[in-house]
């Protein structure tokens, strides 16, 4: 943390502390908030992997969290396997699935958006295969078995317990994400990743192995995807294809890193922590001017609170392309000028 | 299955093909003169379908009398778009202009989400459920009428660009953009009529296909990713491979839906999408070098 300011540093022990002590201070309705929050965070923090570093677009990342989800609560459900065994296979076969998109992809040289085409195309194509696959519930659902014991204490290898457990599960998951993609920035593959971002015919010419660092890059995102999809199968303990796998999921996934700030470390934990109080606050305050019958009750909520999104990326692109984390930085003075660093 | 059944679905398939040429021929246009992927295709479609949903329900009209309509508000709503926002992003790189407008379209299908709710509502015509027959083979009156129109505002597109002064500095634009500057054509202006003469498309083939299918704002990103199914297929900013494209895809819809669940055929849409991709990213007409 040598290029941090002393502010910068007290923020973010502020910050870790708060993040610690949250379970003990905050209703449950706030909990289950700053759960999604660090949900959020940590897929943001893994597609932005691809797109922030690699410099690799994609709009299907709903698709590994669903294969994760799937072949975890699959295992569960069907053969007793705990998902502390379970997610070997869900990282498992959500890398392979990044392996597969990614080989096609980079062999047959499809390059930008058409590339976001692909992981759209590949996203919705699976989607409807498990609406269609009936041993994993199809259209009704895979239920994972949960008792009201199971609700109480702390078991880690089956993923059940209170809800404060399934908070610090995910913080975990954040900070090993985070210090991991910070480890890779700083190695040589983070070097070549940026290289391939910022200009792949040169990176190429200096003989950096294109091929190779991309497909690491969409490996390494998809498999930490993949385990976001595990918290999630036994968070929700129910598992709808149109809901998992979804193309606004999908999105909802880009959100944090874009608002936070592409490419930047904290950026999707900013981003976050940013957008889903204020989603979740515009959701109370638009059934709460239902209730005063200022707006009609027919009005969906859900649809407040997409136009919310959309106009907060419209918004970013717009006036903040590279993120609101940068500019809050330089803003407070967190991070030393570049160049000052020590 | 006979063979009348087969050519009935040929037809069939022909027909809707042609109105989803007429959408995605929006989307080529946009992209083969300003090069930029519009995201919000679909959605804008939904736009015109609604337009002319409301407007049968206030004054009784025939959808087919709301293309002129449908057309004139998405040029509209396209111009202003390219004009006022679009425009302000070209400097940065293409995934952040996606993501743009991939956030203009989540804001328009909220909206329409807001505004008519999630349930699917269509037109009573009385003569929806008509039909010609030649021998054997039955052609719905709706599809009939739906294709024919398509035809007309597809040709009339067409010959704009061939022979109109500014349909000529269009593609001057996109063949060359430093060279038009040079020659002194206001290249913001005529991009920003493209948009809208894209849009216009959209919003015709969205009145037409009202006749056809219901609407509900989930619609949306379906139609979005048919259309670059149907341009990918056809090749981006090639005009007579959107619509080549856009009847191939309409016949294999059919095909698949005589053959198995209907449920499957998007799937088979997606499959198809991803084949042509890695096999044919410039399609089955378009050019080789990018």
């Amino acid at each position: 943390m040598s290029d941090l300011t002393a502010s910068g540093r007290a923020a973010l022990i502020a910050f870790a502390a708060l993040l610690l002590v949250l379970p003990w201070v905050v209703s449950s309705y706030v909990l289950s908030v700053a759960v999604i929050c660090l949900y959020l965070a940590y897929v943001g923090q893994a597609w932005n992997l691809m797109l922030g570093f690699a410099g690799l677009l994609s709009i299907g990342h709903a698709l590994f969290v669903g294969l994760g989800a799937y072949a975890s609560g699959y295992l569960f459900a069907k053969y007793d396997v705990p998902p502390a065994i379970g997610i070997v296979a869900a990282v498992a076969i959500a890398m392979l699935m990044g392996a597969v998109i990614g080989y096609l992809g980079f062999r047959f040289a499809i390059g930008g958006v058409y590339f976001a085409l692909l992981t759209i195309a590949f996203a919705e194509f699976v989607r409807i295969l498990l609406e269609h696959a009936k041993f994993l519930g199809g259209t009704q659902g895979l239920f994972l078995p949960v008792s009201q014991e199971s609700r109480r204490g702390v078991d880690l290898i089956n993923l059940r317990g209170w809800p404060e457990m399934y908070y610090y599960v995910i913080l975990a998951l954040c900070l090993g994400a985070f210090v991991l993609c910070r480890a890779l920035l700083e190695s040589r593959v983070g070097y070549y990743w940026r290289a391939i971002r910022d200009n792949p015919e040169a990176a190429a010419a200096v003989g950096v192995d294109i091929f190779r660092f991309r497909m690491y890059a969409v490996v390494l995102s998809a498999g930490m995807t993949g385990a976001a999809g595990v918290f999630r199968a036994f968070y929700d303990n129910l598992l709808f294809p149109d809901q998992v796998l979804n193309i606004e999921k999908s999105i909802e996934i880009t959100l944090a890193p874009i608002v936070g700030g592409v490419g930047t470390l904290f950026g999707p934990i900013f981003g976050a922590f940013v957008l889903t109080p204020l989603s979740e606050l515009l959701t109370d305050v638009v059934e709460g001017l239902k209730d005063l019958g200022i707006i009609a009750k027919n009005v969906k909520t859900d649809g407040a609170k997409l136009l919310f999104w959309g106009l907060a990326v419209v918004l970013i692109v717009l006036f903040k392309p590279t993120g609101l984390w940068p500019w809050v930085c330089r803003r407070l003075g967190l991070v030393k000028a570049p160049g000052a660093r020590s | 299955m006979d063979t009348v059944t087969i050519i009935n679905a040929l037809v069939s398939g022909l027909l809707t093909g042609l109105v989803y040429g007429l959408s995605a021929l929006g989307l080529s246009v946009i992209f083969g003169v300003i090069r930029i992927v519009n995201f919000a295709h679909g959605e804008l479609m939904v736009l015109g379908m609604f337009l002319a949903l409301l407007l049968f329900r206030w004054l009784g009209l025939d959808p087919l009398w709301s293309v002129p309509i449908g057309a004139a508000l998405l040029f509209l709503v396209g111009y202003a778009l390219q004009h006022f926002v679009v425009r302000r992003v070209a400097y940065l790189p293409d995934h952040m202009q996606f993501l743009l407008l991939a956030g203009i379209a989540i804001m328009l299908v909220s909206a329409c989400l807001v505004a008519f709710g999630p349930d699917a509502q269509g037109v009573q015509l009385d003569y929806a459920l008509d039909s010609f027959a030649l021998g054997s083979l039955i052609i719905d009156k709706v599809r009939l009428y739906a294709a024919l129109a398509a035809i007309a505002v597809a040709s009339a597109l067409l010959l704009f660009f061939k022979y109109s002064p500014t349909g000529r500095a269009i593609r001057a634009c996109a063949d060359n953009h430093l060279g038009a500057k040079v020659v002194g054509l206001n290249v913001d202006r005529l991009y920003a009529l493209t948009f809208g003469i894209g849009a216009a498309c959209i919003g015709a083939a969205g009145c037409i296909i009202l006749l056809l299918v219901q609407v509900h704002p989930y619609l949306a990103p379906p139609y979005t990713l048919l259309a670059f199914i149907v341009v990918i297929i056809g090749g981006m900013g090639s005009l007579f491979g959107a619509l080549l494209g856009g009847i191939l895809i309409g016949v294999a819809e059919e095909l698949a839906s005589i053959v198995g669940e209907p449920s499957l055929k998007t799937a088979f849409s997606f499959a198809l999408l991803i084949v042509v991709l890695l096999l044919r990213p410039q399609g089955l007409l378009g050019r080789a070098v990018r």
